[in-house]
């Protein structure tokens, strides 16, 4: 049997890697150690220590992730939408009248199954409800707007397997798509731009407190990121949906699977 | 053993990296070598959650219990002690009571000596309570949250993005192989490379 050259150079690169990599692993912490570096370090003792005075938020890491660490996150969900139009800049075409007919036909003669199709009518609201939660309640639970716009995208994507593609896009549209996952974004720098207006610096929440009503600075803070993860949500569920339609239906947003 | 015990997530991490870098150079189908890419970030996501373990720590989630110390440690830092000593005597002493009375009747009736078991849990929920607000009151710095008692937030805020970029970029990555596929016919490596020209060295 023949072995590839390139086999047997990728077989020692990753010998080589992984080689390295194990005798670095001497130098590590031990695992599980309150003490190392990364764990007793300034900046994860503040946040651990300081989170509950200064922002009244109970879930450190959702309030790491929208406002102690806003920026990475705003420019997080602009990669998402990003990545979203790039899949539409490669892939998106007009459907060809042969393919176009091709689905026609294809939904007309489809057999549609009534358990699968009673079974998400069953389903779908409830997924969707759940994923409302897990947004607004990324304060106290584990949550968020990614996870809970990802149960959200995923509710969009089950509708457009069991009801086809077609059917789903005339609810959900690509248009529509689209335009909600710009909103989440404006949402998201527009919290930050709201800030700067009112005398702060950009996404810096405690000035909020001024247009919220019964709020005080460290509530603002509170609120604001609530508002924040329903901008990340809006941007992660319309993405989903559109990576699932343009890759499923080769780009035409026809016939899909 | 030990030494492989301690280790085992640094372990299983270097193993997946080594699959997944493998996959990446030597598998001839492009969407093979996506797998492989998700499974080295897999193995990024592994490594960065093992340096945020503590042992014996729970995660990063305040329970409302020490939001509400906080709250009441801001709103009346001066007169919280008076309060509170008279208010958990009180409590303490009607909380006694109350079990006392039950377990007197607990002889007659049996859902009685139930309802005084309950009681008497509930009271022992209520006592490191308690011991908490004397301890807060007494020494300002042991009502201060425990660093060691959550895990690191900061690789669970990392990862928890990297994910869904992971997601992203991956979405990317199958489209610009299913448009090389529309343009080729094919998405194996060595046939691409023989349609895009005789030079090309395969």
């Amino acid at each position: 049997m023949r072995v590839k050259p390139i086999k047997v150079f990728a077989l020692l690169a990753v010998i080589c890697v992984g080689s390295l990599l194990l005798s670095a692993m001497g130098d590590f912490p031990a695992f599980g150690d309150p003490n190392s570096p990364a764990n007793a370090g300034q900046l994860a003792t503040h946040y651990i220590t300081q989170v509950r005075v200064e922002t009244k938020v109970p879930n450190i890491v959702t309030a790491v992730l929208a406002d102690y660490r806003g920026f990475d996150t705003m420019f997080e969900t602009v990669v998402i939408l990003v990545a979203g139009l790039a899949i539409l800049a490669i892939l998106r075409r007009p459907a060809c009248e042969s393919s176009r007919r091709f689905a026609e036909i294809a939904a007309m003669k489809s057999h549609v199954d009534l358990i699968q199709v009673t079974t998400c009518r069953l389903l779908i609201p409830v997924i969707q409800l759940f994923a409302l939660y897990v947004i607004a309640h990324g304060h106290h639970s584990p949550g968020g707007g990614f996870q809970g716009g990802v149960i959200l995208g995923a509710s969009f994507i089950l509708m457009a397997l069991v009801n086809g593609l077609r059917a789903t896009l005339l609810r959900f549209s690509e248009k529509k798509a689209l335009f909600l996952s710009a909103v989440g974004v404006i949402i998201f720098a527009g919290t930050g731009l709201i800030c700067m207006l009112l005398g702060g610096n950009f996404l810096d929440y405690e000035v909020l407190h001024q247009i919220l009503p019964y709020t005080d600075p460290v509530m603002a803070r509170s609120h604001a990121m609530l508002i924040v993860e329903i901008g990340v949500a809006f941007t992660v569920m319309s993405i989903m949906f559109l990576i699932y339609a343009v890759l499923s239906s080769g780009g035409e947003m026809e016939g899909g699977l | 053993m030990d030494a492989f015990l301690e280790n085992f997530n640094y372990i299983v991490y270097v193993v997946l990296m080594m699959i997944g870098l493998y996959a990446m150079i030597s598998k001839n189908n492009l969407i093979k070598k996506l797998v492989g890419m998700t499974i080295f970030q897999s193995a990024i996501i592994l490594f960065y959650v093992s340096i945020g373990a503590k042992e014996g720590a729970a995660i990063p989630i305040l329970d409302h219990h020490q939001m509400h110390v906080a709250a009441a440690h801001d709103d009346h830092a001066d007169t919280h002690k008076d309060k509170a000593d008279t208010h958990e005597g009180e409590h303490a002493d009607t909380k006694i009571h109350k079990a006392d009375k039950h377990a007197a009747g607990a002889h007659s009736n049996h859902t009685s000596a139930e309802h005084a078991s309950t009681h008497t849990d509930k009271h022992k929920h209520e006592a490191p309570h308690a011991g908490e607000h004397d301890d807060h009151d007494g020494h300002h710095v042991s009502s201060e949250i425990n660093p060691a008692k959550f895990s690191n937030p900061i690789p669970h805020v990392l990862m928890l993005t990297a994910i869904v970029v992971g997601v992203s970029t991956l979405g990317v990555a199958l489209s610009i192989v299913q448009r090389v596929h529309q343009g080729y016919g094919s998405i194996e490596e060595d046939d691409i490379l023989n349609q895009i020209g005789p030079n090309a060295d395969g």
